[in-house]
């Protein structure tokens, strides 16, 4: 169960191999956390992620192989982790997500519905199923990764951002239809963090490290917040950006 | 019936549960054909989670309160569990008939105070209050029990600080104590620091069948620990000009809603204490206090967990062994240098504790913190002083608990798997658990 401080004993990570989301769960199992479940594409991957979390504390690790780009099995693979775990899950974490080469991407059809797969389809259908079990369990947490790009999608990353836009505005209505349940979502807002995602892009302002990405998010997850923003600073930057005229949003925002 | 969102007295981590007032044996037994998880639940005094089961099915006991037999000359009472001390103290105290252990509220029921063998003020002289407890009945899926301690001390020592896990309290008969006023005389000493505290409740052992102290933790340096020890006795009719015997007062004051979460900071604090402090005399004897004001002065405010806020707070009372006095300084030390708030800090003095295989008191020190849910040191400033605690051979009281690591469990309460092995004999298939069971991995369920 968690605990008075909103710290977890028991997590599903649904790609968790992500550099941040490993970060995340090594300072959980740091904190509390002993009974995991993490899922991902990679088997090799999430065993040496699973040893690492195993040396820091976790006494109980299980994992899970999907295809975030088959939304359509969503709900068996949500099935599949929460039977792995064996127990109440105090905390759900969605990290799956996928950013691309826009100018790749953006006339190819089928990867743009690729990218609306896994960074919309899928994890909204795994949050249904996801939802539906911890409201009957009448306790646990989701946190959601959504990004600071999606509060005000730009002409370079529509496809990711748009995705991400998407999920984020979802999660409102979630958060909203979980009030009283007992359970809670939260949406994570990371700014740019260098990180393999991210390889050989350049740094933009408020760039933040692995480490300091992953502390705020902890530091979140302690509290009732519905959106996590890291660095907190970037609710208060987009904030100002989501009201810059079009025009000058779009000189801006161009990197290229 | 209803499905509601519950929390213990600190009001952090809340689970969504079946809330139902079960008014007979045959309720009960109907919830175990359920074959749910289920816990009992009286009125959610407990800091933590061990009266809720997020899931599962909370039966509240507040629905079998009926007293069925009271002799006024033995002081003998038997009534339903979930008579609460509020209104047993009503009938009682006007034939002259105290509770023989009161913790610092009378808004627990009779099952909650068997569950968590509650202490007060007297634990060094007269014990916890499953010593004072003469016969239970409860429902447990394997049958209803009417035990005593020599009748079947296994069960009554499993379900005496127990935590509701081995079944569902329906009667209590206690043996309760003689009063002949419904005032208490009282002593006060305000003292520099926590050597001379420490010093005088100890002394007061052999004195005093009430004691107490209030520890500044917030106070850094030479006067760190300072604080003000309160003895009391009770009053006889020869003490007082105009003797009475009536029941408690009503609460008068309630907290309407909850206070900004942040009310309650380091400045706010550390200026009640200081008031807090300079308000209590220096040297003060034979003060005439009424029972409300020295036992329970938190009941004159309904509600008042929610000046903590919408976050809530945590209450850490740990015990250690007199051998391990020095850790009781180390930690308020460890404590006023974290900079972490922390209001009513309650230090007693514990005599030798009960059979309860889960009971908490253990002879020696206890002190109680209540901290606010916020500061980012908090967490870590509560795991370090759990190590101290565990390298004294003491323990954290259950009742209060809502953050302890499982892994310590076991070191702290060596007695679990004698306990558990009573819970298997009268519910093999571990339908009672509760949140706090699994979060401490008591029970695997």
């Amino acid at each position: 169960m968690e605990n008075a401080f909103g710290q977890p004993q028991t997590v599903i990570v649904f790609g968790g191999t992500s550099d941040i989301s490993h970060a995340v769960t090594l300072r959980l199992v740091k904190q509390r956390a002993r009974r995991l479940v993490l899922a991902g594409r990679s088997a090799d991957s999430l065993a040496a992620r699973g040893a690492e979390l195993t040396a820091a504390g976790a006494t109980d690790i299980t994992t899970v192989i999907f295809d975030a780009s088959r939304p359509e099995q969503a709900g068996d693979t949500v099935t599949e982790a929460f039977d792995a775990l064996g127990a109440p899950a105090d905390l759900v974490v969605i990290a799956v997500g996928l950013l691309g080469d826009q100018l790749a991407m953006e006339n190819d059809a089928a990867a743009s519905a690729e990218m609306a797969a896994v960074n919309y389809s899928w994890p909204v259908a795994a949050i249904a199923e996801i939802r539906r079990r911890l409201i009957a369990q009448g306790s646990g947490r989701i946190l959601v990764y959504s990004s600071v790009a999606a509060i005000r999608v730009r002409r370079d990353n529509y496809l990711y951002a748009g995705a991400k836009a998407g999920l984020d505005r979802f999660c409102e209505g979630v958060a909203d239809s979980l009030v009283g349940t007992g359970v809670s979502i939260q949406v994570v807002r990371p700014g740019m963090v260098r990180s393999k995602m991210t390889a050989g892009m350049k740094d933009v302002p408020f760039t933040t490290s692995i480490d300091e990405c992953a502390d705020n998010i902890v530091k979140g997850l302690g509290t009732s917040a519905g959106v996590i923003t890291s660095p907190s600073i970037l609710k208060w930057v987009f904030l100002a950006l989501l009201h810059l005229p079009r025009p000058v949003w779009r000189k801006l925002s161009a990197t290229k | 019936m209803s499905k509601e969102l519950l929390t213990g007295w600190g009001r952090t981590a809340p689970a969504r549960a079946e809330r139902r007032s079960p008014s007979s044996v045959d309720d009960v037994q109907a919830a175990f054909a359920e074959r749910r998880p289920v816990i009992g639940r009286g009125l959610g005094r407990s800091y933590g989670d061990p009266a809720q089961v997020s899931g599962g099915l909370v039966l509240d006991n507040r629905a079998l309160s009926e007293v069925h037999h009271f002799d006024a000359t033995t002081g003998i009472i038997t009534a339903g569990a979930g008579l609460s001390l509020d209104d047993l103290l009503r009938i009682t105290m006007p034939a002259g008939w105290f509770v023989p252990v009161t913790p610092g509220t009378r808004q627990v029921t009779l099952a909650g105070a068997v569950a968590a063998d509650v202490h007060g003020k007297n634990h060094h002289v007269d014990g916890s209050f499953g010593q004072h407890v003469l016969r239970l009945t409860m429902v447990t899926p394997s049958g209803v029990f009417e035990i005593t301690p020599s009748s079947d001390p296994d069960l009554f020592w499993a379900t005496v600080g127990g935590m509701g896990l081995t079944g569902f309290i329906t009667q209590v008969t206690v043996q309760l104590i003689a009063i002949e006023t419904d005032k208490v005389l009282v002593d006060t000493r305000r003292l520099n620091s926590l050597d001379e505290v420490m010093r005088e409740l100890k002394e007061s052992d052999a004195t005093h069948r009430y004691s107490v102290a209030w520890v500044d933790c917030m106070t850094t340096g030479r006067h760190m620990g300072r604080g003000i020890i309160t003895r009391g006795e009770h009053a006889r009719v020869s003490d007082l000009d105009s003797p009475s015997l009536t029941g408690p007062s009503v609460a008068k004051l309630t907290v309407p809603f909850d206070a900004p979460s942040g009310l309650l900071n380091p400045l706010s604090i550390k200026i009640f204490n200081e008031a807090w402090f300079r308000v209590a005399p220096v040297h003060k004897d034979r003060q005439v206090q009424s029972i409300s004001t020295f036992f329970h002065p938190l009941d004159g405010i309904n509600d008042w967990n929610r000046l903590y806020g919408r976050r809530g707070f945590v209450q850490y009372q740990f015990a250690v062994p007199d051998s391990a006095s020095e850790m009781v300084v180390t930690a308020i030390d460890q404590l006023s240098a974290s900079k972490v708030p922390s209001f009513l800090a309650v230090l007693k003095r514990f005599g030798p504790g009960s059979p309860g295989h889960l009971s908490f008191p253990m002879a020696g020190w206890t002190l109680a913190l209540d901290l606010p849910v916020g500061p980012a040191a908090l967490p870590r400033v509560l795991d370090e002083l759990d190590e101290l605690v565990l390298g004294a051979g003491g323990r954290l009281y259950l009742a209060k608990d809502a953050r302890l690591d499982g892994r310590h469990l076991r070191a702290m309460y060596p007695r679990v798997d004698e306990f558990l092995s009573v819970k298997a004999r009268v519910d093999p298939e571990n339908l009672f658990t509760s949140d706090l069971a699994r979060r401490l991995d008591l029970i695997r369920k």
